[in-house]
This record gives structure tokens, sequence and C-alpha cells, in this order.
């Protein structure tokens, strides 16, 4: 039903420039997640393709046309807010029909629009209720209700979840998937929280301080991250970063270890092995010296230093290992294979063999 | 366009009644009408030099400043008192809450024929009580009887006023507090004027604003109604002066250059009634 | 341990007698209060004979009904009921006109960004140091020459305007959330369909607060319609009190005069008793 292209946006506030220049193309139907961490213009973007906040430089389009001058009204979207910004002198109802009233649409057809997105979202027996009257999820609920009525051609949430407890996060998580599979919108989704992000998200955008970091599924953001940004930020415990001297495919780290990469390079370099991918092996090159377990039943992170580095310097490893260790693993081998070795250049840039 | 249009209204009345007035006041206070009202003579600062040349209108002052801490005072201890007893009846306060309110809406004006008809020199109760026990009662004749009078007619309509802010500051005072001086062995009136009449601080500061500009401006009326400013302008305030060189004396230049005086004045009590607010939002 | 009990049992002991105490004297304190208003309301029910040999008699007479009659309907310069009438369209004008005036300028100040908002803003605020005191022989030659004096036009416009208000309705429109526009011009409602549609609905407690302290202060006014209104037709009842006391001591008609202090009192009486609770959000906000 709808694309959505950004070409070279810009955003600035007098001075400060926000946004340093986005490409991104949305196909039809596809959710697309925004993600970020507080303040790397994540919202702002959102709120330049809802036509909250105008378009410094750069173009918006949806379904081709170019939408920079267009009121939010006429972009056939619709947007649910991190505070649901629900009418609270309007009944449920009211609040689901006001958009539909204000564009003139018959009652009738108001009246079956609303009710057959309250049944979708099983609000049914609240749609004579105030907003104060309902509980955090049913007001989301209500939210997403006002944004379905519409049948916009995308869908924008700006953190939408993120007033809501943890339990009640996981299952909205869900229905917003399943509600915008069924309905075949496009859908952009603005969040901080990785974990909703790889799990909504067909692709994501990871942005940084204004900057476009990655654009890729979230398979590929976790296998091959660009940069040493998107390699700390995707992935839970984050990362293993360690700095060494590169020589042809081996990397000697600055505690001493020297591995296999398998990956040319030269000069100084940054080494990333995500937690998980350590695996126990005596003749392992990397040894740690554990400081502190964490139990978490199906698999075990061990919090240490990298052996071999002496003293303050030494570079702190996490690892994660399957199943339950209970004994503090002082000197322990461990290694890696190549292929789950990240390799990034002084600037952050992944280095590709 | 359409916020110009939207802030219009208040804009167009603000110009007519409030700006071109004060400005009309400002320029008047320059000049000197001819004994035939025909044409005007610029004469400076004159017209002030003449206004502080003149006993009466410093006088008018002084009797603006006691009006003024009277009323305050008198009217902020009886409300605060009030309040105090009120707070610690905690079944049926809302009745005596809905008892003390009311007097609020009684107008300054209407205030002072009720206190004038108590004290009116020929036929008033409590000259009659007080002739009985040998006071001679007549504030029209009396100076310091008048201002009396005034004063306690004006401070009776502001009770409610005080009392109502009063008593929202005292139940804002946490419990917790009290009680752990209570632990501590305070009695009542120990926790009172060390814990309760500290934290009351904020409100009571207000309110010493509130009234002060109060007594100012509010209690024309009752001067009005009971002594027209009188006996030998013993109550004449500067509004109330204001009010009796303009219309009653038209003596124009002089009227215009106390405006700008008491704009002045208005305009300090404003900026420190400000000032004192934004620090109560710190509070 | 043993101190902590000691005083909490010498508190509620204390208490009982204490709480007794206290209860008398907040009732003689009331009818202190309301001693000038009883005294009122007898002399409104006596015969003026009655009143010029003290003491007054202190219980109502028999002469109530006759003396609001004659109040209300022949009154000394002009019948009590049109003064009431006129103090109503007073404090009716003024309340609403500040309301509708205040909430539209408040609008625009806080929704919308416009060349001078900044200075316009000022002026408004530049108001609160104007009180009609300061203003009084300048207005009323403004108000003369637009041929407006005893009109209710002359009586409500110059106090129309209102920074209190404008300020109190600011304050307000900055605790709604942004999103709630935002969300509203997402649906496509333009500014004007957002203020009635979500902006006034959402204002109505604050609006009838606010209408309740207005109201009392437009009824009240007393200096401002002694200056306008020289016709008797024209006098607000507060001032018109003022008009029916003689120079001379002798010939008042208390029993009037008096019927009609409480007459002039009873609307906003009648309106802080009955809404109190609006009464004293709208006087805790408006001065905040």
């Amino acid at each position: 039903m709808a694309t959505v292209s950004l070409k070279s946006l810009k955003k600035s506030y007098g001075r400060d420039e926000v946004l340093h220049g986005i490409d991104i193309d949305i196909a039809d139907r596809e959710f697309i997640v925004v993600v970020g961490p507080s303040g790397c213009g994540k919202s702002t973007l959102l709120r330049m393709i809802a036509g909250l906040e105008t378009v410094t430089s750069g173009d918006v389009l949806i379904n081709d046309e170019n939408v920079n001058q267009h009121e939010p009204m006429d972009r056939n979207i619709a947007m649910v807010f991190q505070n649901y910004a629900l009418y609270p002198h309007m009944t449920v109802y009211n609040n689901m029909a006001y958009s539909l009233k204000i564009a003139g649409t018959p009652k009738a057809e108001i009246k079956e629009r609303v009710e057959r997105a309250a049944q979708l979202l099983q609000l049914t027996e609240y749609l004579q209720r105030r907003p104060r009257q309902l509980s955090g999820g049913q007001r989301q609920r209500v939210a997403m209700g006002r944004a379905i009525v519409r049948k916009p051609a995308v869908f924008l949430f700006d953190e939408p979840l993120s007033n809501l407890d943890a339990k009640l996060r996981v299952q909205m998580r869900l229905e917003i998937r399943k509600l915008q599979r069924e309905l075949g919108v496009t859908a952009v989704y603005v969040t901080h929280d990785q974990v909703e992000a790889m799990t909504l998200g067909d692709r994501l955008v990871v942005l940084n301080d204004g900057y476009l970091e990655q654009f890729g599924s979230p398979i590929e953001l976790y296998q091959r991250p660009a940069t040493l940004f998107v390699a700390r930020f995707i992935g839970s415990p984050a990362m293993n970063i360690f700095d060494g001297m590169a020589d042809g495919t081996q990397v000697t780290l600055d505690g001493g270890v020297r591995i296999d990469t398998g990956i040319a390079a030269s000069g100084r370099v940054k080494v990333g092995v995500r937690p998980e991918h350590f695996v126990a092996d005596t003749n392992g090159a990397f040894k740690v010296n554990t400081s502190m377990l964490e139990q978490l039943g199906s698999n075990t992170l061990v919090h240490g230093t990298l052996a071999g580095a002496s003293g303050a310097g030494a570079a702190e490893i996490v690892v994660s290992l399957p199943g339950i260790h209970t004994e503090a693993m002082v000197g322990e081998g461990l290694s890696v294979a190549p292929s789950e070795l990240h390799l990034f250049d002084p600037d952050g840039k992944r280095i590709d063999g | 366009m359409l916020p110009l249009l939207l802030i219009l209204p208040q804009l167009l009345v603000s110009l007519l009644f409030f700006f071109w007035p004060a400005a009309q006041a400002i320029y008047q206070s320059a000049y000197i009408p001819d004994p035939f009202g025909l044409k005007t003579q610029f004469v400076g600062w004159e017209n002030f030099e003449f206004l502080f040349g003149d006993r009466y209108y410093l006088e008018s002052f002084k009797t603006t400043a006691i009006f003024s801490i009277l009323v305050t005072v008198l009217s902020m201890s009886i409300a605060l008192w009030l309040a105090v007893m009120a707070d610690r009846i905690i079944k049926g306060s809302g009745v005596y809450r809905t008892l003390l309110v009311w007097p609020y809406a009684v107008a300054p004006a209407v205030a002072g024929i009720l206190w004038l008809f108590m004290f009116s020199p020929g036929i008033g109760l409590i000259t009659w009580y007080l002739d009985q026990i040998g006071v001679d009662w007549n504030h029209s004749l009396n100076s310091g009887q008048a201002t009396g009078l005034v004063v306690v007619a004006s401070a009776w309509g502001r009770i409610s006023y005080n009392f109502l802010f009063f008593l929202a500051g005292l139940q804002a005072v946490p419990r917790s507090v009290i009680e752990a001086a209570a632990i501590d062995g305070a009695r009542y009136w120990r926790r009172f004027w060390t814990i309760v009449f500290p934290l009351l601080s904020p409100t009571t500061f207000f309110l010493l604003v509130v009234n002060v500009v109060y007594a100012f401006f509010e209690t024309f009326g009752v001067i009005h109604m009971i002594t027209a400013g009188g006996p030998q302008q013993a109550t004449t305030t500067l509004v109330y002066k204001v009010y009796a060189d303009g219309f009653v004396g038209q003596d124009l230049g002089s009227s215009a250059a106390q405006s700008v005086v008491l704009l002045l004045v208005v305009g300090l009590l404003t900026i420190i009634q400000f000032k004192f607010i934004e620090r109560r939002v710190h509070y | 341990m043993g101190t902590v009990f000691g005083t909490g049992s010498g508190m509620v002991e204390k208490r009982g007698k204490a709480l007794w105490l206290t209860h008398v004297c907040m009732i003689i304190a009331i009818a202190f209060i309301c001693f000038p208003i009883y005294l009122a309301f007898v002399a409104s029910s006596v015969q003026q004979s009655e009143l010029v040999k003290p003491p007054m008699p202190l219980l109502p007479g028999s002469h109530l009904f006759e003396n609001y009659k004659e109040a209300l309907f022949t009154g000394i310069n002009a019948p009590v009921w049109k003064m009431l009438m006129n103090s109503m369209i007073m404090g009716m004008g003024i309340a609403i006109g500040k309301i509708i005036i205040s909430l539209l300028s408040a609008f625009a100040i806080v929704y919308f960004r416009f060349p001078f908002r900044g200075v316009f803003f000022w002026l408004i605020f530049l108001t609160l140091m104007l009180p009609v005191e300061v203003r009084i022989v300048p207005t009323y030659e403004v108000v003369a020459n637009f041929g407006m004096l005893n009109s209710y036009s002359g009586l409500i416009l110059p106090l129309v305007a209102s920074a209190t208000a404008t300020f109190l309705f600011r304050q307000f429109y900055m605790t709604v959330p942004d999103e709630l526009a935002e969300a509203a011009r997402i649906d496509g409602a333009r500014p004007m369909r957002f203020f009635f549609d979500i902006l006034l609905p959402m204002s109505r407690t604050n609006i009838a607060a606010l209408f309740v302290i207005l109201f009392i202060y437009g009824w009240n006014q007393y200096l401002w319609p002694l200056l306008i209104t020289t016709d008797p037709e024209m006098n607000t009842i507060v001032m018109g009190i003022k008009q029916m006391i003689p120079s001379g001591d002798d010939l008042r008609n208390w029993p009037v005069i008096m019927a009609t202090a409480l007459l002039a009192m009873l609307p906003p009486v009648l309106v802080v008793v009955v809404m109190q609770n609006l009464f004293i959000k709208g006087l805790v906000d408006t001065e905040k």
C-alpha cells in the first residue's frame, strides 16, 4: 500500500544540526524499527515523516510523492505516541472516531469502523469509558485503535511501549507485530530498546548522534555489524572489544594474546567477540581471571579480565557459557572461531577480509 | 494571521483602556490646564515638585502606609488564629470553613456601610454602648476613630481570604514533621512556633504582599463609604487622593502626577510580588 | 519509649478539653464576624422609628417584607431591582468577557509562534501594573470620548482585559501535553478545531473556577461605576448604596439602605457558598 523514502534528510535547530543526511528506502508492508540511544535523533526522524517537524533539507517521499510540504493529516499516516495522547475528556469511542468525524465520514461508517477496530483490539466493552478509567495496556490499545480506524498507509510508533511494565510490553509487542501483518500496512517504529527492535523489525535503522550507522535485517546487524557502535549496541550482553595490533591475518591483543583472524589488516585494530561465541578449549588463546559469575540457568555469565595482560590495563571480558558453571575458571582456556571475530579499524569501521 | 486575530481582542482593550490612559497620565503630569480649560501649558516637573511640597500629599503617603500595615496585620493575625483552630478540629472543619468563607464575597463598600451603621454617631448600636461606658464616638470628627473604623471594616472583609490560604498552608504541613516534633517532646504551642509557623512562611509572605496591595486599592470603597477621606484628610490614602483631586477637585495636572507616582508604586509592588512568587515556586 | 507514650497519652487527654475550648472559641469568633450582617438583617426588618431611638432592637421586627419591597421596587434614587440587574450585567459581562478574551490570547501565546509574540506577551503582562485606580482620570476621558458614559459597555470594557486570567490559562495550556495537539493535528484538526474540541472542554473546571472569582470581582466594583454612571438608572447596586445616603444624617432611611446592602451581597455570597470548592480552586489558581 505504501512505500516511504527518505532522501538525504537533514534537520537543524538553528545552527545545531541533529540529523546529518539520512537515506532510507522502506518497502511496502515492511516493519522498520529505528533504534538508537536517547538523543540520537530517532524521534525527530519519525516526526519528520509524520509532518510534525519541518524538513530542513532533503525529501520525505510517501508512495513516491514528495510530502515535505504536506500537513500531517494529508500524509495518510497515523501515529501512536509514547504517552498515548488520548483526549482525556472523550470516551474511547470518540477518541477513535475523532479523525473520521473531522474528515466528514458518514456516521454509520464511523460506527462500523470504530466497532471493528475495537473488536480487533478487544476494546468493545470499554467504548463508553474515558481514558482515565482504563489501565495502561488498554490505553495503549485505544491509541492503536485511533490509528487503525483511519486505515492509514503508514503507521508511525514513537516508543509506544515504554510506559508499560515488562510483562505487558512483551505481550503488546507481539500484538503490534500481528496487527501490522494483518492490516498489511507499512510501519516505522522508534525505540531505544534493542530487544524490541530485534524482535519487531523486518529491518532496523541504527542511528547514533544523527548519523545512520547501519540499515539492515536484525540478523545482518548481529552477524555483520558495520560499525563498532552497532556491534556494541546490538546483542546482550554487549560484545567484548579488545584493542590490538594487526599484522597480516594475525592480531596481537594488547595483553599479549595472539589470535588468528583470517582477515588481512595492519596497524591498530579493535577485535570484537560476542560473549556467547567463546567456546571452552584448553588450548584456547583466551584465558580469563574470573571476578564474578552470574547464573541465569540456561547459561552462565562469566565476568573477569583477560589473563596475560598485567595490572590495571587488563581488558575486561564477559563470557556467556551454555549451561550451569559454578567454579571460577581461572586460567582456563577459551577459543573463538575466526568466523565469529569482528575486526574494526580505529575509526570504528568494519574491516572485511 | 490567526494568532494575531486571537490575541487582538485583549490587545485592543489593553491598548485603549490601559496603555493609552497611562500614557495620557504621564503626558498630563507635565502640563497644567489654564483656568478655562481651553489650553494646557507645559510645566515639566512642576506638578511633581508641587506635589511633593504639598503637606497633605505627604500625609497621605503616611496614611496609606499606616493603613496598609494595620489592615494587613489585623486581618492576618485573626485569620491565622482561626485557621489554627480550624486545623485542629478535624470533624466539622468543613462547616466552619463554609461559615468563614462567605464574607469574601461582601464588597468592600458594602462592608463599609455595615460598619458605618454600627458606629453611626446618631443611631449606631456600638456607638450607644460606647456612650454607656463613657466613650464619645464620632468618627466624622475624631481622626483616630475614623482611621480605626476604616481599618476594622477593611480587615473584616479580608479575614476570609487570609483564613483560606492559612488553612490550606496548615493542611499542607506534613503530619510526619509534627509527629516527629511531638515525639521529640515539644508541646503544642512550641511545636506551632518552632515547626509549623516557619513552614508556613511562604504563605505568610505571600499574604503580606497581597494584603498590602489590597489595602492600597480595594479599600477605596470602604473609605469612600465611611469617611470620604476625612476628617481633615485623616483617612485619605493615595488612591483616594487621586480620585478626590481628579474628580472632586478637578485638578487634572496634579491628579495625573499622582497617577504617575502610583504607577511607580504599583510597579514596585508587582515586581516584589513576582520576585516573591517566583521564589515560592521553588519551595 | 516511655517518653513517647507519656507525651502521647498526655496529648490525648489534653486534646479532649482543648478541642472543646477550640470549638467554643471558633463559634464565638464566627459570631463576631457575622454580627455586622446579623445587625443589618435586623435593621432591614424594623421601621425607621425603631432605629432612631438607640439602642436599636436586637431581634428581627415584623417589617421585613415591606422594607424589601420598598427597596426593590421604589428604592431611594432608583429601584433596587434595576441596580441588581445592572450589577448582574456588569458582573457577568466582565467575567465572561475576561474569560473569552483570555482563553483566546493564551491560546495564541502558547500554541503559535508569530512575530512580536514576546512583545505582546509583555504588553499583557504590564497591564498587571495598571489597575483601574491608577488611571482613573484618563480612562474616564477615553470612555467619555467614546460616548460610553452611563452605558454597559463603559462599565464592562475598561475592566475586561485581565493579565491574571491570561496567565492562568497560559499556565493550564502549558500543562497539556504537546502530543495532544500533535495527535489532533494528525487526526486532521485545524487549530481552531483543536481549540474548541479539545482545549476548551479540558479547561472546563478552570473556566468555572475563574468565573466564580471574576463574577465576584465584577459585581463588587465600586470606584469605576461611581465615576461613569451619573444616571441613577445605570447605577450598580454596590455603588448605588452610597447614593442612598444623603449628606444630612437625619434623613437616612436605614431599613431600606440595610435591605439594599443585604441584597447587594446576596448574589456573590450565594455563588461562593454554593460553588465553594470551585471558588477555592479559583482563588488558589489566580494567586499562584
